[in-house]
């Protein structure tokens, strides 16, 4: 699995937990309009993510994110760095 | 323009549609630190953060009529520019000998308080971690500067550890910034264990004892002087708009070149400093603070009657005991309807929606006020109760409030 596909999985992982899988996540799905999560939903998802991870995800970071393909852009960068 | 605000304005409008629009409240007059006339009505006032009720404080009007009538209304700019008054020195020492600190700076917010110290302190290179609750303010002075910023969940001292242990390899001063009591739920950080981590992590700690100067300590220096970690405080930033009773804010500490902040904090350099008035009625209200111990006491009895009556009316509380008191609603409706209903009760509160909330989560917001009786809780509780029971939130339980 390549470290798209794995940080795409925790993804979908993490939504499913919190109940938020409620449309098909392809990378082209927006966090505010298609699973609502507003600013600072959006900001716990990505904390949860980052716990998952065990990464860190600086907030200047985080203003260009609005897809869940700009999600793994910005995760897979940051776990590649980590690692 | 102003196209971008549509969907804020539809927010807004959904808001109103209820009733009144919880954010434009205009009260026709004051009466007191507990009371106001709002559209002919005498209503009480559940939600100024007034703490100590020092608003009407006699010494307090007095001190601030006198430096007006000596030095006039205002210093019509910076005191970079326009330099400093004999009060604002005057009041700096004062602040710094109240909580035992060497240097105090003054600015003329609280938030401008955050502002300037967060942007200044933390430079490009450097790593502030805040709380995932932190005020606005916190945020808005970490955008500011060029630090890297990174959040972590609140109140969580292992997750602070965990990021702090992810940072440990890069460059630059760590800054850790924390609350004494956060605004929204009332909760106090878990100081001790933030201060082991800060420890551990060679890190720096800022805490803002905006809402629990004058309510937390023995003296009322706030959530690090209960706790006894004081020491291990780097950073005291605050306010005086909420125990103090007027407006303004302050970074205190102890080290030598605080000066250089002066000259660095953009919020301090670019913006009018203080007007004698308020000068002179917080330097009082310090007097008055430390003078009268019993005002922290009967905030903190006041602040358990709130809590003890709205649990036994059968609401679910939000956190344990202390000045702020909120209710977690079940949806934005149902928030608004329960905040206009109170107002039409004679009970004003604070309506707290997301994302100016811990997830987002609508809540109903109440602090209390040294200066309230036990008869108006006793009345504000009957009016929460009767109201909480109308809208289905409250179901059985209400009999001990009711009778």
């Amino acid at each position: 699995m390549s470290d798209e596909q794995l940080v795409l999985h925790e993804i979908t992982s993490a939504l499913e937990e919190l109940g938020k899988r409620t449309v098909p996540v392809t990378m082209e799905t927006s966090l505010l309009h298609d699973l609502s999560l507003d600013s600072v939903t959006a900001l716990d998802f990505i904390m949860q993510l980052e716990t998952r991870l065990d990464i860190i995800i600086p907030m200047d970071g985080m203003a260009e994110i609005e897809t869940i393909g700009d999600l793994v852009g910005v995760l897979t960068r940051s776990t590649s760095k980590a690692g | 323009m102003l196209a971008r605000f549509r969907a804020l304005r539809s927010d807004l409008a959904m808001v109103t549609t209820v009733g009144r629009d919880p954010f434009g409240v205009a009260f026709d007059a004051i009466l007191s630190a507990t009371e106001a006339i709002l559209d002919g009505k005498r209503v009480l006032l559940l939600g100024t953060n007034n703490y100590l009720g020092l608003t009407f404080d006699q010494d307090c009007i007095d001190s601030a009529v006198a430096a007006t009538m000596a030095q006039g209304t205002g210093t019509t700019g910076s005191r970079i520019a326009n330099g400093t008054y004999g009060g604002h020195a005057a009041l700096e020492q004062r602040l710094a000998r109240f909580l035992g600190r060497r240097h105090a700076m003054v600015f003329t917010t609280g938030y401008q308080a955050n502002l300037g110290t967060l942007s200044a302190l933390a430079g490009r290179g450097d790593h502030l971690l805040l709380d995932a609750d932190s005020h606005a303010s916190i945020y808005d002075g970490a955008k500011l500067g060029n630090a890297q910023v990174t959040r972590f969940r609140h109140n969580d001292p292992d997750d602070l550890r965990r990021r702090l242990r992810l940072l440990a390899d890069q460059p630059g001063e760590k800054l850790i910034v924390l609350e004494g009591i956060y605004s929204m739920l009332g909760d106090t950080a878990p100081l001790r264990e933030m201060v082991e981590v800060k420890r551990e992590a060679g890190a720096w700690l800022l805490v803002d004892e905006a809402h629990s100067l004058g309510v937390l300590g023995a003296h009322g220096r706030g959530l690090a002087e209960a706790e006894g970690v004081e020491a291990d405080v780097d950073f005291v930033v605050g306010t005086f708009s909420k125990s103090l009773g007027a407006i303004g804010g302050f970074c205190a500490f102890d080290l030598d070149d605080f000066d250089s902040l002066r000259v660095a904090a953009r919020a301090y350099m670019f913006t009018a400093s203080l007007p004698p008035s308020i000068v002179a009625s917080v330097f009082q209200a310090i007097e008055a603070m430390e003078a009268q111990p019993q005002l922290r006491d009967t905030l903190r009895r006041n602040g358990q009657h709130l809590h003890a009556g709205l649990a036994a009316a059968g609401f679910a509380l939000g956190a344990m005991p202390s000045p702020i008191v909120s209710l977690p609603m079940p949806d934005r409706e149902t928030a608004i309807r329960f905040w206009n209903q109170l107002l039409d009760a004679g009970v004003y509160t604070n309506l707290a929606l997301g994302p100016a909330t811990p997830g987002g989560k609508p809540l109903l917001r109440m602090s209390v006020s040294a200066a309230l009786t036990p008869a108006q809780i006793e009345t504000a509780i009957a009016a929460l109760a009767q109201t909480g029971q109308r809208l289905g939130l409250v179901a059985a339980g209400l009999a001990a409030v009711e009778s």
